[in-house]
């Protein structure tokens, strides 16, 4: 698997959802992922972003681009030092919040993504990271 | 059928990989002595015309050339010809990724696409190239019958070199097989993807065949584009050519459905059969109010009954 | 702070969504709209999402919040234009939000919340002339 390309971004406010969201589906477009998939994956970056600043405080997103044999894919990692997640079965259901929420960020995001990791420790913080392949 | 193909292809490379990288490291003792130029080039020029009447009489001994598929005089055109690019291939030097040997290569893959065409197999296809080594490892044994170390170098870099080229008539036919069976996969799905007007404002979609995820979301997507395109408010998805309905494949009609509503348009699924009914109920799917129907023309007459059409007969039938 | 426009239409409000939105934007949107129908008496709202190239957990939730809102008020919402892409993606997420009312575009929409109020207000004629547009029910998701 060879790395592409990698870019970080803070993701601190509010707005820098929006522009999360943005760079998620410029490189999807540049990358050639169906329209679908561009916007799969922009929502899923966009649930994502929302918990890095409304549960973790805020913190960063790296964006990188996979090649694996024969195909490409779109990797984002969200990184945040916030209070963590303490039960996480409960954290990955559907209809959960802790937030004011849907709560379908979580699994939601799992849902339209290929690759999904979830690594959080209580009081250290929470990182997700997301692939989906073209 | 063209996966046991595939797989075949896949085994006959795996084992040429395996002996050639166990081939090199057992060279390696010799290597030193390799800085003097081989002399297979030199053989080659020299003995053209012989290699290729016995590389031709050795490819018909296998079978090639007796049935209608490749003619005697393609075949020796196709022998006489990589001949004359491999003596000048070779002799600058054994590196088959280099310049010098771009040309060989490439007629190496042009034989391979043209064998995949005329119907050979990859087996008979790779025989065009390791049918060579016997003659060619003769004409060895008879040049350098007096200097056994020469005879075992040279032996050597024939075998190591005629495996190479094989390799790269396998791997050519097999991406000409690949790109075959895509371009199909792709003529398949646009073929059995036709969304078509029933009425003004009626879309239907007669799914054909087994339906998996990646043929289910192009269908999805297409039906999809099709109600903004054309402002239809209903769409029935007909599955009576659809073989078997499995818990993944209902999900999928669930989230079609769905999504078309969330659209604003409405859907109801028809041709649903005796066995994809009890299929359903036993997988214990929960199609949440799907109106479904078990024809396309009761299907049809609820969606214009829904539209607010009236279908009445004018006149009675002869 | 920037505002997403609501114009006024005789009885109905039509909002048409033509911005990547940030979380404040919508829940500004939600409560503009809210004032607006209490200020002008409106009896409809359209919204219409064509241009918008996503719809994550937090804008599905403000479009049904501002449909439940709007019904307490008692006026109808309609949704309209959602894009294919947006779709498929909302439902993979999990969200079919039900007990919102969708439609295919500004004309279907229009056509809706006309024959909707034309049916509360009992107008026969008009009600039966729309009856193709969606007042049987078909189409309205109920839970």
């Amino acid at each position: 698997m060879a790395l592409v390309k990698s870019e970080e971004l803070p993701v601190r406010l509010e707005q820098d959802v929006v522009v999360a969201r943005q760079a998620v589906r410029r490189l999807a477009v540049e990358l050639k992922f169906s329209l679908v998939d561009q916007t799969k994956m922009v929502t899923a970056a966009s649930e994502l972003a929302r918990n890095t600043v409304v549960y973790g405080g805020g913190g960063t997103m790296r964006c990188e681009v996979l090649i694996d044999g024969g195909k490409s894919g779109l990797r984002m990692t969200f990184e945040d030092q916030g209070p963590g997640i303490p039960d996480m079965t409960l954290a990955m259901k559907d209809g959960w919040t802790s937030g004011s929420g849907l709560g379908m960020g979580l699994s939601g995001a799992k849902r339209l993504v290929n690759d999904f990791d979830i690594v959080s420790e209580v009081g250290k913080g929470t990182r997700v990271t997301i692939t989906r392949w073209k | 059928m063209l996966h046991a193909l595939i797989m075949r292809v896949h085994t006959a490379i795996q084992l040429i990989q395996s002996r050639v990288s166990l081939a090199k490291s057992s060279a390696r003792v010799t290597r030193e002595q390799t800085c003097r130029k081989s002399r297979i080039a030199e053989i080659l020029k020299a003995h053209q015309d012989d290699l290729a009447a016995e590389w031709v009489k050795n490819l018909q001994a296998t079978g090639t050339g007796k049935d209608s598929r490749i003619s005697e005089s393609q075949l020796r055109e196709q022998t006489k010809e990589f001949l004359v690019l491999l003596s000048e291939a070779a002799a600058a030097g054994g590196d088959v990724h280099s310049q010098a040997w771009n040309a060989t290569v490439d007629f190496l893959e042009d034989v391979s696409r043209s064998r995949v065409q005329q119907g050979f197999t990859s087996e008979e296809t790779a025989r065009f190239i390791f049918s060579f080594k016997q003659p060619l490892f003769a004409r060895l044994r008879a040049e350098l019958a007096k200097d056994h170390e020469a005879f075992a170098e040279e032996t050597w870099a024939a075998t190591e070199l005629l495996d190479k080229m094989g390799l790269i008539t396998i791997a050519a036919f097999q991406k000409t097989r690949e790109d075959l069976i895509n371009r199909q996969q792709q003529e398949m799905l646009e073929l059995s993807t036709p969304v078509v007007k029933m009425w003004d404002g009626i879309l239907a979609l007669p799914m054909i065949g087994t339906l998996d995820s990646a043929r289910t979301q192009i269908v999805m997507e297409s039906l999809l584009q099709r109600i903004v395109d054309t402002g239809a408010e209903l769409a029935i998805i007909d599955i009576t050519g659809v073989p078997t309905v499995d818990t993944l494949v209902a999900q999928h009609l669930l989230k079609t459905v769905t999504a078309i509503r969330l659209m604003g348009a409405d859907c109801i699924i028809s041709g649903v059969r005796p066995q994809i009914a009890q299929t359903i109920v036993h997988l214990g799917v929960d199609l949440q109010g799907v109106t479904t129907k078990a024809n396309l023309a009761d299907a049809l007459s609820l969606a214009l009954k829904k539209l607010g059409f009236a279908v009445t007969r004018t006149k009675a039938a002869n | 702070m920037d505002r997403i426009p609501i114009l006024r239409m005789g009885k109905f409000l039509l909002v048409s969504i033509q911005v990547d939105m940030h979380d404040q934007l919508a829940m500004t949107l939600q409560d503009d709209l809210t004032s607006m129908i209490e200020r002008t008496g409106a009896r409809g709202v359209l919204i219409d999402i064509s241009a918008l190239e996503m719809v994550d957990s937090f804008i599905g939730r403000m479009i049904a919040n501002i449909s439940g809102m709007s019904r307490i008020l008692d006026a109808h919402t309609v949704v309209v234009g959602m894009q294919p892409a947006v779709a498929i993606t909302l439902v993979e997420l999990g969200l079919s939000l039900p007990g919102v009312k969708m439609a295919l575009n500004i004309e279907k929409g229009m056509a809706y919340l006309r024959a909707q109020r034309a049916a509360e207000e009992g107008d026969g004629l008009n009600a039966s002339h729309h009856s193709d547009d969606g007042e049987a029910g078909y189409g309205t998701r109920q839970e």
